[in-house]
């Protein structure tokens, strides 16, 4: 608890922005660290592809747990189909963009330009998402989350189902390309396509400290998701400091008296629903698709529980705490892990190939290969320790870091009346 | 979209709901394709085939078996979830990875003991590798040993659980609590994934397959399944109705206050509702490993959102519900082969899922609470 209260203290102190960019800093100096220390002679090109990775992971959640908080942490809607709505625009996007004449065995699509395929996923996912959200917000938070989980698992399947991957409208043939998915135009290979052309100079200097193209190009990309961040971060704010914003936070402490204040509360939460839904799909094709290539398998439900774990230990209702959360989840605890069972090793002991031989060890007072085991599946165990940290967060700080930030639904500031009270846990 | 059986129970046509005229009108309309298709006709329309085509009624007994069986253990493992939401008051996302859970235990239990006279190395057998299959006839007492120590180890699982994670938080919202059970979800799931791998191993295989009516066919295991899950059915039917528990369980559903101001010790009722579900749990995962033949880490996870279709089917709170749901559910998911091309019918099931909450949110048989 004082470590929480600790690291809150010290996160106040700072304002919003520098908040942000101290904490991604750290998180980039981290992984610096950690090339420095395994990667010998290598270490410049190693750091720029860790820092790269982790940059668009921490873009991704970012923009997934910002999405997530206009629904949940402001309006209280407990969205669990996330990745439904981000297959939704992800899959728009590669259809729309997918060249018309494809490599063998690949599914053609419209052959639009990026950005206009962008605006329909977006678009796509804000009506597939108005349209469950229709009957569906009549419902307790509880049943609204079944609902939406089912929902994206239909999504999911009917993107898998064969009789989709190729199919033919007006003469003009497309699909989704079924369990093997669809091969588009990226924003990444925009990213590259930039970097080696006007950003020619800087790939000169990169590859003369060692730095290899690939991993300069995924980091601009990571950086260019990051402002993908930003402008969302902006419009969020905007949206939620407005007075739509604040009905918003009173639907979410007492939707009965806000209805009784003459508010349509059912056309707010559509509305706000149908927000955040475009953010997922933008996010789905930005993140899940950032190789030009989307699947069925990249929008499995686990990964709603993952930007759900953002932020809640960012806390919900905050929307730098989104951004704090989704770096904590997506660095710390998703990423470091698995890199750092990757590069340590322990002398000779090879890790055994599976727990009995590892314990066997243990017989003879020999804890090595268990320890050994350990760590060669450590990229197992982050899942546990992911879980272990969201069990920790609720029993103990259900504000997260910063949902105790959580603004109240007045437009003027009632701490004196409820002084003590750092903001209720909301739904 | 496999919404005939449902539609059989008369109750969701009733009413002036239009969402339950279009459900009645589909319904009706699917019913009239599968009585085309068993006889073999086919009806036009506008030169597009508009219903019918062919179907024996041999595929469609072995479907109503296939759902059956997979429903019975959806059913077992349902009740756990019910009882959980009436009496805790939350949807336990961790529910499916306690019938992994359940199931690793007691099939690494009979595997073990099946193969120790065998001479395979015991890290082959603990890790379910070994290549052999087992059967209900071939190895009958390993295979029972196996379904007691998945109900035994399962509710073991749920009781730590429950100690370390949601009985401090007793009194918080069941939002808290139902994140709570996501963080129990992947820490289960992993430390499972952790010890046992991620590969999908193959533990058992009908040993017997007998034939009835010359058209159903079935092995002893889905004999064993069938058999195993109707006697603990019956079992929770006898202890609910004959012991203090299930009016105690009722009480607590109701109002947990009022339950223990009346002197109902509400902290015993609650470890015996983990006791209860988790145990069915177990043996609900045991079981379909059994029929199915393989078993994997994930494989609760991703039967997890079919049980909340059973509970849900059948109403939050009732045990007879949660059975019932199950069939039901099965039969959807199997029975929706007729209608739908084989890689949407489980999507059929969560469709169900999704139009009761929002016609019939108390569930298709009225929301009686029965425990």
């Amino acid at each position: 608890m004082s470590t929480v209260d600790t690291v809150r203290t010290r996160l106040d102190a700072l304002p919003d922005v520098g908040l942000v960019i101290a904490f991604i800093a750290s998180i980039w100096a981290v992984m610096l660290v950690l090339a420095i220390a395994v990667g010998g002679a290598n270490w410049a090109n190693l750091a720029a592809g860790f820092v790269g990775s982790v940059t668009v992971l921490i873009g991704g959640y970012a923009i997934l747990a910002l999405a997530l908080n206009l629904q949940w942490g402001y309006t209280g809607l407990f969205n669990i189909g996330i990745a439904g709505f981000m297959a939704v625009g992800a899959y728009t996007t590669a259809v729309l963009t997918a060249p018309t004449d494809p490599a063998a065995g690949a599914v053609p699509g419209l052959g639009l330009p990026l950005w206009v395929g962008l605006i329909g996923g977006m678009v796509m996912a804000a009506i597939i998402g108005g349209l469950a959200a229709l009957p569906a917000l009549r419902l307790k938070a509880d049943y609204l989350a079944i609902v939406t989980v089912a929902f994206s698992e239909i999504i999911r399947l009917i993107v898998n189902w064969d009789g989709l991957a190729e199919v033919s409208l007006f003469g003009v043939p497309f699909g989704t390309g079924g369990a093997t998915g669809i091969s588009f135009k990226s924003a990444n290979e925009v990213a590259s396509t930039f970097i080696n052309g006007v950003g020619q100079p800087i790939v000169a200097a990169a590859e003369g400290v060692g730095v290899s193209g690939p991993n300069l190009a995924n980091l601009t990309y990571g950086i260019l998701l990051l402002l993908v961040v930003a402008a969302s971060y902006w419009v969020l704010a905007r949206i939620t400091n407005s007075p739509f914003g604040r009905v918003l936070k009173a639907i979410r402490e007492d939707e009965t008296v806000t209805q009784s204040l003459g508010k349509d509360t059912r056309r707010f939460k559509i509305k706000t629903f149908m927000i955040g839904c475009a953010l997922m799909g933008l996010a789905g094709v930005l993140f899940r698709g950032q190789a030009g290539y989307v699947s069925p398998q990249q929008f499995r439900p686990t990964i709603t529980f993952y930007v759900f774990a953002a932020l809640i230990i960012g806390g919900s209702g905050s929307n730098t705490g989104s951004i704090i959360g989704a770096a904590t989840f997506s660095g710390l605890l998703f990423y470091l892990p698995a890199r750092l069972g990757e590069n340590v090793s322990l002398g000779g002991t090879r890790a055994p190939g599976n727990i009995i031989d590892a314990v066997a060890g243990l017989g003879s007072l020999d804890p090595l290969p268990l320890l050994a085991y350990t760590i060669s599946n450590v990229s197992t165990l982050r899942f546990v320790l992911i879980g272990v940290v969201l069990i920790y967060i609720i029993q103990n700080q259900p504000e997260g870091l910063l949902g105790h930030r959580n603004e109240p639904a007045t437009s003027v500031s009632l701490d004196r009346a409820q002084s003590g009270s750092g903001g209720e846990t909301d739904e | 979209m496999g919404i005939a059986e449902f539609a059989r129970d008369g109750r969701v046509v009733m009413g002036d709901r239009p969402g339950a005229a279009v459900v009645a009108a589909v319904s009706g309309f699917l019913l009239l394709d599968l009585v085309a298709k068993l006889a073999g006709t086919t009806v036009f329309f506008l030169g597009t085939r508009l219903l019918g085509g062919s179907l024996t009624v041999g595929s469609l007994l072995s479907m109503v078996v296939d759902g059956l069986l997979v429903g019975l253990a959806v059913g077992l493992a349902g009740i756990g979830l019910s009882m959980t939401y009436s009496i805790l008051d939350f949807a336990n996302f961790a529910h499916g990875d306690t019938v992994t859970a359940g199931a690793f235990l007691g099939w690494v239990t009979a595997y073990t003991t099946a193969g120790l006279g065998t001479g395979a190395p015991i890290s082959e057998l603990f890790m379910l590798n070994s290549g052999r299959q087992l059967s209900t006839v071939s190895t009958f007492l390993p295979v029972l040993l196996g379904l007691v120590v998945a109900g035994i180890g399962s509710v073991a699982v749920v009781l730590l659980v429950d100690r370390l994670t949601y009985r401090p938080m007793r009194n918080t919202d069941n939002i808290s609590l139902l994140i709570a059970s996501i963080g129990v979800a992947l820490a289960l799931r992993y430390l499972i994934a952790f010890v046992f791998g991620t590969q999908t191993s193959g533990v058992a295989s009908g040993g017997l397959r007998v034939t009835l009516f010359s058209m159903i066919s079935i092995t002893d295991n889905e004999i064993t399944l069938l058999v195993v899950s109707l006697l603990l059915m019956l079992g929770v039917h006898l202890l609910l109705q004959r012991t203090k528990l299930g009016k105690a369980m009722r009480a607590m559903a109701d109002n947990e206050d009022l339950a223990r101001v009346t002197g109902i010790p509400t902290e015993r009722v609650i470890r015996l509702t983990w006791i209860l579900g988790g145990g069915l749990a177990g043996i609900g995962g045991y079981l379909l490993v059994l029929e199915s033949g393989t078993i994997s880490f994930n494989f609760g996870w991703i039967l997890l959102l079919l049980i909340f279709a059973a509970v849900i089917v059948g109403g939050i709170g009732s045990i007879y519900g949660a059975m019932a749901g199950g069939i039901l559910i099965g039969l959807v998911d199997s029975l929706a082969l007729i209608w739908l091309p084989s890689g949407l019918t489980r999507a059929s099931a969560f469709l169900v899922l999704i139009v009761v909450l929002l016609l019939r949110p108390s569930g298709i048989f009225g929301g009686v609470s029965t425990a």
